[in-house]
């Protein structure tokens, strides 16, 4: 599989799931390229599992994808440990690997199902552009019978908060489109704020669409709780010391 | 052995005596001797103690010991206690001072006496068994004050107990035993700091040594003199000198007939560990490479020949200071050298071994930075680092430690040395340290600190009073325009110099921490030391 069918491998299936995270894109079109490939020894799997991987990470450059990349990886160079004979290796690879992309896919779930009881009858909540695992979260919630409404920030340059408020109002929650330079003005009557995250770096903390750390040290400032929800694969090997450095 | 007592006795401690001031080692009759004439004295002493307290009866022993228990905790929290009041301290410690000394044996035989009450209650009740409530409920009180004497006492390590005579005599008589002298404190210690040593440079412990002491190895004599005088500084140093003397003794060690390779050498080892001590008390580095010689050697199988398990011992020392130290160094730097960037302003305070090493390496690797030392007095270390990288051909700038709040917006990040990490994420490092990392959070600068895994170390601090170093207070008097004012310091009562050594640095003033084992946040300090006690 080179890297032309990669790309489109991975393109097509974010075509085909919108709601998907890109990372599990990645790690799905890993699998695949895993099941394709033909090579003969498990040092010659792993070298072209990370040219594929980099090839991926030139088509995505989401912190996202790079780090269910590395995942991924890890996670192969561990089963090859237990077996010697590459075929019956290969095999159990394919299995672990689908049996990883079952639990990731459920992530979401998971993540709703424990973030919902941080929403209480009758709260405001603040959020921060179009966030997937956000809007699950508060779709448990409101499925929960909860009363509450939202704030959304525009977040340009993409406005992608309004794709948010346009979600929410399907799901008849109260929401108010904010500018992003109203935060510290709204954050007043605001309850509890929630962001998702693109990813988690090893310092704790997070990296996210542009304004969010100025929504967290507004938060701060008025003593608002801020969460961040995450699944667990974007956990990634980064340590910057300070915003400029994403390295 | 049928020889009469009296005079026989006498010449024996005569002979003792000798040979402790010839500086010879006492054999082992010697010793067993001494033993016995102690235990001897401490039974009289019980005795007499016994006697006393059976006859008071049942009632003042119960409200003795009720009185013994919250004395004992609060002679452990008399250190901390000294910070509020400093001139009331002196009171209450003279007061408590004769009460504690009979306490530990009163102790003992309160404790004798219990249980021939328990058991006396005991036998009672089993005869009266449906008799008195009242006679039960006397036993059951009787049984109450007992376990109340359960005292939950913290053992507090003696060097920061200087202020409390028991202590003091306790470590006088390890050293006695030991054949090692005692060093004595000088001058007039400020009282927040009154429970630590402070010891003159002027007065090293080797002058009270005789020559030839055969007592204590030469090379961990030179050792301790290099320590006190200065001579090895910086806790990588000292740790590889200390395992390079180790080594050396280990060279020339011989077991003796009918002993244990493993266990005597390590009992040789233990007042060359004090005489050390006593020179300059011990870094956390020191103590964690002695844990490993003293594993390493009890762990030689017995049947293992003399010259094969001391050339096991001498690759273990080998390995450790290559892995550990070495090989440690190289890792970091290796890590450390992606943190720099082109155009950067490191800032270093004082000479650090370690972060010395990753400039020289990120300057091989052609990286574009210029340094700036921050120094201190009295050690003035920043000189060492300013002559050491100017040699490299790194440019640098050298200010004092007064000036940093003026030249930290110039600088972008700070990298700083540590002597040991504590299990909660403080740094312990050269006194200094907390204020550079203080003023760099308050410009928002990145602080790293660089330390190796072998210096993280299990106890718990969360200020620099508890446990620090007092160096020689003579250090601080200078002599400038040929005026020297302080030249008279102890004829004034009311002054005092204080020369801190260490101070402790909040792991929120620390943004990251470079180990060999990768970059960790401070907190994460407790979660590599339960890796590495899992591993050994």
């Amino acid at each position: 599989m080179n890297d032309e069918e990669l790309v489109e491998y991975f393109r097509a299936q974010m075509r085909k799931d919108p709601d998907m995270a890109s990372a599990v894109a990645a790690i799905r079109t890993l699998l695949e390229f895993l099941r394709r490939d033909k090579g003969e020894t498990i040092l010659g799997l792993r070298e072209s599992l990370t040219s594929a991987t980099d090839c991926l990470k030139g088509e995505d450059s989401s912190v996202a994808v790079s780090s269910g990349g590395e995942l991924f990886l890890r996670f192969i160079s561990l089963t090859s440990l237990e077996h010697q004979d590459l075929s019956c290796c290969k095999k159990v690879m394919e299995e672990r690997g689908e049996l990883f992309l079952e639990k990731i896919s459920m992530s979401r779930t998971k993540v709703a199902k424990l973030c919902h009881t941080f929403i209480k009858d009758g709260a405001k909540i603040l959020t921060h552009s179009y966030s997937r695992v956000v809007l699950r979260v508060l779709e448990k919630a409101a499925a929960e019978k909860k009363r509450f409404s939202v704030f959304v920030t525009e977040s340009q340059p993409d406005a992608a908060g309004r794709q948010m408020a346009e979600a929410l109002k399907n799901l008849h929650v109260p929401v108010t489109v904010v500018l992003d330079a109203a935060v510290g003005y709204v954050l007043e009557k605001v309850d509890l704020v929630i962001v998702g995250a693109e990813g988690v770096v090893e310092s704790g903390g997070i990296i996210n669409k542009i304004g969010t750390y100025q929504m967290a040290l507004s938060s701060k400032a008025h003593n608002k709780p801020f969460y961040v929800v995450a699944e667990s694969f974007k956990f990634v090997r980064l340590y910057p010391l300070r915003t400029y450095q994403m390295a | 052995m049928a020889d009469s007592g009296g005079t026989d006795e006498h010449d024996k401690k005569d002979d003792v005596e000798r040979s402790k001031s010839e500086g010879k080692e006492l054999t082992k009759e010697e010793k067993q001797r001494l033993r016995k004439e102690k235990k001897q004295q401490k039974k009289h002493k019980e005795k007499k103690d016994d006697k006393a307290s059976q006859e008071s009866g049942k009632e003042n022993k119960s409200a003795s010991s009720a009185a013994a228990a919250p004395q004992l905790p609060t002679q452990t929290v008399k250190a901390p206690s000294a910070v509020p009041a400093p001139a009331p301290v002196f009171v209450p410690a003279s007061s408590e001072a004769p009460a504690s000394a009979d306490k530990p044996t009163k102790t003992k035989a309160e404790l004798k006496a219990e249980r021939r009450a328990r058991q006396e209650a005991e036998r009672a009740s089993k005869q009266g068994k449906k008799g008195d409530p009242g006679q039960q409920a006397a036993s059951g009180k009787l049984k109450a004050p007992p376990s109340e004497l359960q005292p939950v006492v913290k053992r507090l390590p003696e060097h920061i107990q200087v202020d409390n005579p028991e202590v003091l005599k306790k470590l006088a008589k390890k050293l006695e035993r030991q054949q090692i002298p005692l060093r004595s404190d000088y001058g007039y210690k400020v009282s927040l700091f009154s429970h630590l040593h402070q010891y003159s440079r002027k007065a090293p412990l080797t002058q009270q040594l005789s020559i030839p002491s055969t007592v204590i190895h030469p090379a961990v004599v030179r050792l301790g003199l290099q320590y006190s005088q200065g001579i090895v500084a910086g806790s990588n140093a000292r740790s590889v000198a200390l395992l390079h003397a180790f080594k050396q003794v280990i060279r020339d060690y011989t077991t003796p007939p009918n002993e244990e390779l493993s266990r005597d050498l390590v009992n040789k080892l233990k007042p060359y560990i004090s005489f050390l001590n006593q020179c300059r008390p011990l870094s956390a580095s020191m103590g964690n490479a002695i844990k490993f010689v003293k594993k390493e050697i009890s762990n030689i199988p017995t049947q293992c020949k003399e010259e094969e398990a001391k050339s096991k011992i001498l690759n273990c020392i080998e390995w450790y200071i290559n892995d550990k130290i070495i090989l440690a160094a190289k890792a970091i730097a290796a890590s450390a050298i992606e943190k720099i960037s082109d155009e950067d302003v490191i800032l270093v305070y004082g000479c650090s071994s370690l972060v010395n090493h990753i400039l020289f390496e990120a300057f091989e690797k052609r990286r574009k930075f210029r340094v700036i030392v921050v120094d201190s007095r009295p050690r003035l270390e920043g000189r060492e680092a300013l002559r050491r990288l100017v040699q490299r051909g790194i440019s640098c700038t050298y200010v004092l430690i007064s000036a940093v709040s003026y030249i930290l917006p110039e600088v972008s990040k700070v990298f700083l040395g540590a002597h040991a990490l504590l299990a909660n994420g403080y740094v312990m490092s050269r006194v200094g340290t907390s204020q550079i990392a203080l003023v760099a959070k308050a410009f928002n600068v990145p602080v790293l600190v660089c330390c190796e895994t072998y210096k993280f170390c299990e106890r718990v601090q969360t200020d620099s009073f508890v446990s620090n170093e007092l160096d020689d207070p003579d250090d601080l008097i200078v002599t400038r325009k040929g005026k020297t004012h302080l030249e008279n310091w102890q004829e004034v009562p009311s002054l005092g110099l204080l020369n801190l050594v260490y101070d402790v640095t909040p792991p929120d003033f620390v943004d990251l921490v470079i180990t060999e084992l990768g970059m960790i946040p401070c907190t994460s300090v407790p979660v590599v030391l339960r890796v590495k006690n899992v591993d050994q």
